[in-house]
């Protein structure tokens, strides 16, 4: 089994012909995914990569039986297309799109949470289930194997980096999941692990989370409490100073919070294995599977 | 984006909050001009985006204006944490009734704007928060309502004002709440917000930062606001022109790769080699030829620089791009450090084809390079 991806999800891809939204809706549709619609304002009655487009998510879903959304739109406008996705009850709504302003983050989150529906991101690679075929984001679908691994990242290139190791190891993943690099996302690494926990194939799970905040000291915390799941963790950012953004915008030390020292004593009280470096996770991965 | 106290405090006069008296001087002449418009003992204090300034003696007071002037003189010289000091702000010398605290930020995990109140201003708030976390009040912003005056007199009566004084110091919650929607604001506080002898609420200090990611919605005021240069190197200027996150660090080794988090955990590899990182180089998603070439050359510019790890996972980058602009840089002769070079992902064949023509090596996992690159700077010792 998967999270909240799954062989039923179908697909429409909002800001499908910018540049980004065709590499990827082709991208996508080549490894598996059921993209079945896309929207560009404007754009209607045109076709990506055979992808019938429309002017809006309401106009398509009139004709297509879409479920789930994908967004590339750029930055400015980005909030008000997952908005239009929340409204049309499409879920997830995967926000691929990196520098969306806070404000609009928040507003677009708490309006999807209050109609229960789950956003990942902004600012993600987005979701992957090797098992049904289906990427809903921007990573490359051969480094991701299917098995029972639940993976939940803040980060993109990393989680490749990983899941390719896993592959390697003859390790596979039910779903993974991209959380976002930005200070608020929708779907939160405690979220990420109650999902994973109800779902009877996933039989462990892998957290790489990166300094800023405190989601892994709070999901380590969970865990310890209600979770039986074996789970490995790995934390990006031991060395990096404080004060600085480290590349993504949540990836900041703000005085002595959001350090890598109190993530890993977080998930080392929590009882789960911390591995020191990337290509450990596999090997811990095997002892305690 | 930081603002300047004086940048800040124009624009919460803009909206109706009260602050001392004052204004910005460049020169001691200036200071002494402003001190004599107060006509009364001043404070003087430097302009710095940097906390704490009070502690490096950023902050003075002056009985005239020719102490002013001595003052700013010699605060117009500091460098405050490792910033140089380009103005002060003279303001009318307060007398202290009470120092109080009021702030609005974003918490993370709830995902909301907090508002945040004390009446034991003056400290930090993380101090406040270790020494009597009590005394501190906070009320989380409904995301669809916003934050309701009610809810700000709510806000004044749990810090333990009483009378009149409900109503005056609900209203900076009431002005701060719409400046945090007005300009996108992501952190905000007045500490100390001062209640003087004479019974007035001044902001006597202003923090106010805006979300760069929508500083587009807001051209005018980074029109109005005449902005001293921010305190970047040239090389932190060109990465940030080219739209690379770029932080330098103690170390000799420059990682470039592909993805904040991969770069972070490179960092990590080398130092857990035993060696030091001097860059932390993100080329971001789908760099091409020309952007790895720019990559390479910024990273040479920082005199720290012994040798150079490119690792990259290539998803949307291509290998054979990452491959050509390191041959770009080469044959330019523009690599004058050892490089080791670890690339796999997308076209990694036709990328490695390429260095391998070039008799440039290359390695298959991020351990062997991180191991590889801190031998080599131990070796050239």
């Amino acid at each position: 089994m998967v999270v909240l991806v799954d062989k039923d999800t179908r697909v429409i891809i909002q800001g499908i012909t910018g540049g980004q939204g065709t590499f990827h809706s082709g991208a996508m549709k080549e490894y598996g995914t059921k993209v079945v619609a896309g929207v560009t304002p404007g754009k209607g009655g045109q076709e990506v990569h055979g992808i019938p487009v429309y002017d809006s998510v309401i106009e398509a879903k009139k004709v297509e039986d879409v479920t789930a959304s994908v967004i590339f739109v750029p930055a400015p406008f980005a909030g008000d297309a997952a908005l239009e996705a929340i409204a049309a009850d499409l879920n997830p709504v995967v926000v691929i799109t990196e520098h969306v302003p806070v404000q609009d983050e928040i507003t677009l989150i708490h309006t999807a949470k209050n109609k229960g529906i789950t956003v990942i991101g902004p600012n993600t690679p987005g979701i992957i289930s090797p098992g049904p075929r289906q990427k809903l984001g921007i990573m490359p679908g051969h480094v991701f194997a299917d098995g029972k691994v639940g993976l939940m990242s803040r980060s993109g290139t990393l989680t490749y980096e990983i899941a390719a190791g896993m592959t390697n190891a003859g390790i596979g993943i039910s779903t993974a999941i991209g959380l976002g690099g930005d200070p608020c996302v929708g779907l939160t690494t405690i979220e990420a692990v109650k999902l994973f926990e109800q779902d009877k194939d996933t039989k462990a799970l892998v957290i790489v989370g990166e300094i800023g905040g405190d989601a892994e000291e709070r999901a380590a915390a969970y865990i310890k409490d209600n979770v039986d799941l074996p789970t490995v963790a790995f934390i990006a950012g031991r060395t990096a100073p404080p004060g600085k953004r480290m590349g993504h915008a949540g990836a900041i030390i703000s005085g002595s919070s959001g350090t890598a020292d109190a993530k890993i004593k977080a998930f080392k009280d929590a009882g789960i294995s911390v591995a020191e470096k990337a290509s450990d996770i596999a090997r811990l991965l095997k002892e305690v599977l | 984006m930081k603002l300047f106290e004086h940048e800040a405090k124009d624009i919460f006069r803009q909206f109706g909050m009260p602050t001392p008296p004052g204004g910005v001087a460049r020169t001691p002449e200036e200071a002494e001009k402003k001190a004599a418009e107060v006509g009364k003992p001043v404070v003087v204090k430097a302009q710095v985006l940097s906390g704490k300034r009070g502690k490096a003696g950023g902050v003075k007071f002056a009985d005239s204006p020719r102490d002013a002037a001595e003052m700013a003189k010699e605060i117009l010289t500091m460098r405050i944490n490792d910033l140089p000091v380009e103005s002060v702000l003279i303001e009318e010398k307060l007398d202290i009734e009470q120092e109080i605290y009021v702030g609005i930020t974003i918490d993370r995990n709830e995902r909301k704007y907090v508002v945040i109140g004390s009446a034991a201003g003056g400290m930090s708030i993380e101090e406040l928060a270790e020494e009597s976390p009590e005394k501190i009040i906070k009320m989380y912003v409904d995301p669809n309502l916003g934050f309701s005056p009610y809810e700000s007199r709510d806000m004044a009566i749990a810090m333990g004002f009483e009378g009149k004084q409900i109503q005056t110091l609900s209203g900076f919650f009431v002005k701060l709440w719409q400046i945090v929607k007005a300009y996108d604001v992501e952190l905000t506080e007045i500490n100390p917000l001062i209640l003087s002898k004479d019974g007035r609420f001044l902001a006597a200090d202003a923090r106010l930062n805006i979300d760069d990611n929508a500083l587009y919605r807001h051209k005018k005021i980074m029109e109005n606001i005449k902005r001293d240069p921010v305190e970047q190197n040239e090389r932190e200027q060109l990465a940030s022109d080219n739209d690379m996150a770029y932080v330098e660090l103690d170390g000799n080794i420059a990682c470039i790769c592909n993805g904040a988090g991969l770069t972070m955990a490179t960092l990590d590899a080398v130092e857990l080699h035993g060696g030091k990182a001097s860059t932390f180089l993100d080329l971001g998603g789908g760099a091409d030829a020309a952007r790895v070439e720019k990559g390479i050359e910024i990273a040479l510019m920082y005199p720290k620089v012994q040798a150079i790890l490119v690792n990259i996972m290539a998803g949307i980058t291509r290998c054979d791009e990452v491959a050509k602009g390191i041959l770009k840089a080469r044959n330019d002769g523009d690599i004058t450090v050892p490089l080791v070079i670890r690339m796999v992902g997308t076209n990694e064949e036709e990328g490695q084809r390429l260095l391998t023509e070039a008799g440039i090596p290359f390695l298959s996992t991020m351990e062997e390079a991180a191991g590889k690159v801190v031998e080599i700077v131990k070796e050239a010792k």
